[in-house]
């Protein structure tokens, strides 16, 4: 077996009486494209924040690298390398493209109680900024403000930013939501380039996607997960069909 | 440079403050010096304000206690350094002074520290009771120097002279009035550095979207922190400022109205910008100086006057002159 660069083991979460993660166990090799898939309200999202730190599990343990991170501050687990790119477009609106790169550049070069100098001027930052924009496919753009953007580029930038920190791992949490086909060809070829470069655990609706993309991939039904293969397993395990996708016919590949 | 609406409005406003007294001297209105200088200082504490409030997003009702404390400050130092006694004998011996080097330096400081001690459990709160707690802590000050009977409670204290500094006569209004300007524009260009450098991205980024500055790998709350002292700060050194001004300090200047007084000055003149504070409390004492002369009931006027810009400029009567553009970017 691969070495694990993420490994969640039996995590629990309630809100009151329900139970967000019961027992949730997943494991992400290195240089994998991981895809987490289940119905909504399956507990997608409460497991992606539990890894990502906003919110705590009530038991269970979190080991990213080596490292145990159960309990560690959102900032400290970026840090580490887990990037993280939002359901809902966050990137900075007010700021233009280049601002918001260097934004996310600045974040991993130590403390930013520098202040002096102007931090768009800065030499280390600005070398940084143009990769950052050639990666996801917007070169040129950098003095536009990001609420200019159309929802296909917010969503490169906001990308783009994860993975300004050069991370080990990133997570997309629905990346096609709201995207049109023009822009969901545009991401599939992005995804599948970045998978090359990058760990991802991919948090995804579009079935047509996560079929095509993914090395792997773990079926979350009630904060459980009740399965975990390849994607041709995964279309021809039992459980999946009864729990998920009921008798429909599954993604053809 | 390119000559727009915005270099032109801050060119006219600076030549305006350089040859005021000037001006004051001429219409034979030394009064004017005085009622700048008060304008000059508190502008300082509306910029100080904005710093945190339309840079950092944290809206705060308690931005005079720090003003309080820094007129405090100096105020209680004087008066002892004055009597030649001890403000304290235990459990180290600090006696009084009268020197503005080491007033004012330590007004900054103690404000400084409060601000590091109120916002380190402020800021654990966001939104309402953020702006709640800050509030509460601004009036529990209110209630302390009220209480402090040893340094006139209600009544307040007064300064014997004014400070003392190497090569300025503080006592005469005309160069107390640039003193205050030459602090004024230091501060500026101190804040305009201050919010394009990197703490001032991160300042920004977190009124914007703390949760994805986090997710980026900033620990957002020592930026926050940090942001308020400097803030505390820069409301201590105008506490200074006008404690030497008015020869006067009573509790009356932190109290909760007051700390409201220098939000609408930043509101009014326009939140995020370098120079919209100060146009603001230009504005609001001017205004509060004019209509005070036909009636005591001048906040009738005023307040309508503010609803006005507030919902029909967004950026406050600076971005109404200098246009939207602004200096945000």
């Amino acid at each position: 077996m691969i070495e694990s660069l993420l490994s969640i083991q039996s995590i629990n979460k309630c809100f009151g009486a329900a139970r967000a993660s019961n027992n949730f166990s997943l494991e992400v090799g290195r240089g994998e494209l991981h895809a987490l898939i289940g119905p909504n309200g399956a507990g997608k999202t409460t497991a992606l924040n539990q890894l990502c730190g906003e919110i705590m599990p009530d038991s269970g343990r979190i080991i990213f690298d080596g490292r145990l991170i159960t309990r560690m501050p959102v900032y400290r687990r970026a840090q580490l390398g887990l990037a993280r790119s939002y359901q809902i477009t966050s990137v900075f609106a007010h700021l233009t493209v280049g601002e918001n790169l260097s934004l996310a550049i600045q974040a991993h070069q130590g403390h930013s109680f520098r202040f002096w100098k102007k931090a768009v001027d800065d030499p280390v930052i600005r070398e940084a900024v143009l990769p950052a924009m050639a990666r996801v496919d917007l070169e040129g753009r950098a003095d536009v403000p990001a609420a200019n953007l159309s929802h296909g580029e917010k969503r490169q930038l906001e990308v783009g930013m994860a993975l300004a920190g050069q991370p080990k791992m990133l997570l997309l949490d629905e990346p096609y939501a709201g995207m049109g086909p023009g822009g969901a060809v545009e991401l599939t070829k992005l995804i599948q380039r970045l998978k090359t470069e990058v760990t991802i655990l991919l948090v995804e609706h579009d079935m047509g996607a996560v079929f095509s993309l993914a090395d792997r991939i773990t079926v979350l039904v009630y904060g459980q997960a009740i399965a975990s293969g390849t994607p041709d397993e995964i279309r021809t395990n039992p459980a999946v069909r009864e729990a998920y996708l009921g008798d429909e016919a599954l993604v053809s590949p | 440079m390119v000559l727009n609406r915005q270099t032109l409005a801050i060119a006219t406003g600076a030549v305006f403050f350089l040859v005021l007294p000037g001006l004051a001297g001429l219409a034979e209105e030394p009064y004017l010096v005085t009622l700048f200088s008060r304008i000059l200082i508190y502008a300082l504490a509306a910029v100080s304000l904005d710093l945190m409030l339309g840079f950092g997003g944290m809206v705060s009702l308690g931005h005079a206690a720090f003003f309080g404390i820094g007129a405090y400050a100096v105020c209680i130092f004087s008066f002892h350094g004055f009597e030649g006694t001890p403000i304290l004998s235990w459990p180290f011996q600090l006696d009084g002074n009268q020197s503005g080097l080491v007033l004012w330096p330590a007004a900054v400081l103690l404000s400084g520290a409060a601000a590091a001690v109120i916002g380190a459990l402020s800021l654990r709160t966001t939104g309402m009771h953020f702006i709640m707690i800050t509030l509460a802590f601004a009036q529990m000050l209110y209630y302390f120097f009220v209480s402090l009977e040893a340094y006139g409670g209600d009544d307040g204290i007064s300064l014997f002279s004014r400070n003392t500094l190497p090569g300025i006569d503080l006592g005469n209004d005309i160069q107390f009035y640039y003193l205050c300007l030459a602090t004024l524009a230091v501060f500026l260009f101190f804040f305009n550095r201050l919010i394009h450098s990197r703490f001032g991205m991160v300042i920004r980024g977190s009124k914007e979207n703390e949760r994805r500055m986090k997710s980026l790998g900033f620990p957002t709350f020592r930026y926050r922190l940090a942001c308020f002292i400097i803030a505390g700060a820069g409301a201590g050194l105008a506490g200074a400022l006008i404690a030497n001004q008015t020869e006067y300090v009573s509790p009356g200047l932190m109290h909760w109205t007051r700390s409201g007084e220098i939000l609408v000055m930043v509101l009014l003149g326009g939140m995020g910008t370098l120079f919209g504070p100060v146009l603001g409390a230009a504005t609001l004492l001017l205004l509060e100086e004019l209509l005070s002369i036909y009636t005591e009931h001048w906040m009738i006027f005023l307040g309508p006057f503010l609803v006005l810009v507030v919902l029909f400029a967004r950026r406050g009567l600076y971005g109404m002159i200098a246009g939207s553009s602004g200096d945000h970017d």
